[in-house]
């Protein structure tokens, strides 16, 4: 090439070679950026990252199924016997010994004072209300509640069992259900995110 | 065009030379109609017009449906009610386009084990392969996102489990699945865009189809000795082959009026007999069916994402050498979308210099174990993810790259290949006898003509 044996380098015309170059870049981006970004999660889907959920009807031994973030979370407010038993199983024992709720440590222990959350004003959790994100941890499907061989849940999908605190106990799933971001706002509102 | 000396389009009237000279689009459709086609082509060489022809078909019905059509969440499954029920043969159209879906991966299917049998990818056809594993690959993206759109159960969790694959990527998958769906989980936005995209990628393939005649036309087509037509002249040029009008449209459209009848056979008479009864019952985030299968067109790939699990050594090896990235859950979709990626290196890791597997002794034995395997995987995948099946899974799963990584590269040094004929015109004679002219043409297995006749 004849141009490029004549070439010199820091010509003005090689400046303006190389900043139209960059332009070009820097607005093809610009104006490839709104359209990869449009599918990103919009200001409603975003806004519906909170949500109080209103627990008043909950009788113990009972459970509350809401959507949130386009998954089931079970709001279940246990029985005496389901907190005692869920309280005696050693942590050695568990599959998954981690707690995996998202309010404490990650590295936290699966004790049931680590899994269930505190009632309104409580500092230290009586372990009544157990609030999980129902998707099972194995392929993503919805466990039955009341069901399995530790009368917690159990996946219908693969033969998941968890227990009264939604640990793993038997099965090919590999981790504890996790425990969304919640507290309670007043004495009777949940407030999931 | 292909090299082949052949009679190119002449303008005659004063009309057509006037628009030849502006557009020469009629000499265009004269050589692509005209084009020179080995003459000894078998019925393995219908695929690509029934390709073609159902890909007109779903554009074709996928637009009117979309008049009925309502992509929202609460109104999708029953707007798809509405075509079954209350649109003038709205049944019919839906049906054709559900079960043109599966026609469409069987013909792709025995389109894809043909070229691996007859060697149809390797040079110089390695672009209209790869152009073939693209439009593959788009068939498969747009099948899954059609599947989403009447919003059952099936579409909903399928959705689910499928978009969860690219959540098992290390680092980005997270934000890359939130990005896909528009939201934490499959919702109105997954929808919207699923819809949008299911209506754009067809014409991509379109567009690639052309790209992929034009890629053909250009070497000329395979066929089944894998011997070239010869380009030395026009008078052996000939004796190779025939023209693609009308001698191979005629056959390819007996071969269509024969797969359609099956079609419309299973669209008349049972035509969810491969769909899912789940799908029939409205999408439900918070309740999962009891099995969730993907449609039967991606059960060998399914059986292949699932046979590597975490107590498998290769996954453990993997696992430690890029300390924990990729874990079972990410190797398997790797295992996956390799399965599908390693055929389009066909052509660069079968180091056989004979095209057609007519004449390769081992080649054949190995092919025909391939064709098991793929029957076998597809049963697999519908299989639950229990023992026996998981472990005859990954056997399967090896043997799939085993053919194509080692296989593939080991037969073409130590295998000893059959004598080829010479050229088409020997093979022809061959098999059909002494042609003389084209006037003189005889069906396979009729008696030659004596002179006297």
């Amino acid at each position: 090439m004849s141009n490029a044996e004549h070439h010199h380098s820091g010509t003005r015309r090689d400046f303006l070679y190389y900043a139209t170059g960059g332009a070009a870049i820097v607005v093809t981006g610009a104006a490839v950026w709104p359209l990869v970004n449009q599918m990103n999660p919009s200001a409603d889907v975003q806004a519906l990252a909170s949500i109080p959920v209103d627990v008043s009807g909950v009788e113990p031994g009972t459970q509350l199924t809401v959507k949130f973030l386009g998954k089931p979370v079970f709001i279940r407010r246990r029985t005496v016997e389901e907190i005692e038993a869920a309280r005696l199983v050693d942590v050695d024992d568990l599959p998954d010994p981690y707690a995996f709720n998202a309010n404490i440590d990650g590295t936290a222990p699966a004790l049931d004072v680590n899994r269930s959350l505190p009632a309104f004003g409580e500092e230290e959790t009586t372990g009544e209300w157990l609030v999980m994100v129902g998707v099972c941890t194995h392929l993503g499907c919805v466990p039955l509640g009341d069901a399995g061989d530790f009368d917690g849940w159990f996946c219908p999908c693969h033969g998941s069992h968890y227990d009264t605190a939604g640990r793993i106990r038997r099965g090919p799933a590999p981790r504890n259900l996790p425990i969304p971001v919640a507290s309670f706002i007043d004495e009777n509102t949940i407030q999931l995110g | 065009m292909a090299g082949i000396p052949h009679d190119h389009y002449e303008p005659k009237t004063s009309g057509e030379k006037w628009i030849e000279r502006r557009l020469p689009v009629i000499s265009l459709l004269y050589d692509t109609l005209m084009i020179p086609t080995p003459k000894n082509l078998n019925w393995m060489w219908i695929w690509g017009i029934v390709l073609t022809f159902t890909l007109v078909l779903q554009i074709v019905t996928g637009i009117v449906l979309v008049m009925h059509y309502t992509p929202h969440v609460d109104l999708a499954f029953s707007s798809v009610e509405h075509i079954m029920r209350n649109v003038n043969g709205g049944w019919a159209l839906r049906y054709i386009h559900a079960n043109g879906a599966s026609l469409f991966f069987i013909a792709v299917y025995a389109h894809i084990f043909r070229n691996l049998y007859y060697g149809s990818y390797k040079a110089p056809r390695e672009i209209t392969w790869i152009l073939g594993i693209i439009i593959y690959l788009l068939m498969m993206g747009t099948a899954f996102m059609g599947y989403v759109l009447p919003w059952g159960q099936m579409s909903f969790w399928g959705a689910t489990v499928i978009t969860g694959l690219f959540g098992a990527i290390p680092f980005v998958g997270e934000s890359l699945q939130s990005w896909l769906l528009g939201g934490p989980a499959v919702d109105n936005a997954t929808l919207n865009r699923f819809f949008s995209l299911h209506y754009l990628m067809p014409f991509l393939i379109l567009g690639l189809t052309i790209a992929k005649i034009w890629s053909f036309h250009s070497t000329g087509n395979n066929n089944p000795t894998g011997v070239e037509v010869r380009r030395t002249s026009k008078a052996e040029a000939e004796a190779d082959t025939l023209p693609f009008w009308p001698y191979f449209v005629i056959k390819d459209f007996f071969a269509m009026a024969v797969i359609l009848l099956g079609f419309f056979a299973v669209v008349g008479f049972m035509p969810n007999y491969l769909g899912h009864p789940d799908n029939y019952i409205e999408a439900n985030a918070l309740a999962t069916p009891a099995h969730i299968v993907p449609e039967w067109y991606f059960l060998p790939f399914y059986a292949i994402l699932r046979a590597f699990t975490a107590d498998v050594w290769i996954v453990i090896a993997a696992n430690w050498l890029t300390g924990g990235i990729v874990d079972a859950k990410f190797f398997g979709v790797l295992a996956m979308f390799g399965a599908i990626l390693v055929m389009a290196f066909a052509p660069w890791l079968d180091t056989s210099s004979v095209r057609s597997g007519r004449y390769r002794p081992m080649f054949k034995w190995w092919f025909w174990l391939l064709v098991v395997d793929f029957f076998l995987l597809m049963w697999l995948g519908a299989m639950p993810a229990e023992e026996p099946w998981a472990s005859i899974s990954l056997i399967a799963s090896a043997y799939w790259f085993g053919y194509f990584l080692v296989i593939l590269p080991l037969l073409g040094v130590i295998e000893k290949p059959l004598a080829r004929p010479a050229t088409i015109e020997e093979d022809f004679v061959a098999h059909y006898g002494e042609t003389g002219s084209f006037a003189g043409q005889r069906l396979p297995g009729e008696k030659a003509a004596s002179p006297a006749e």
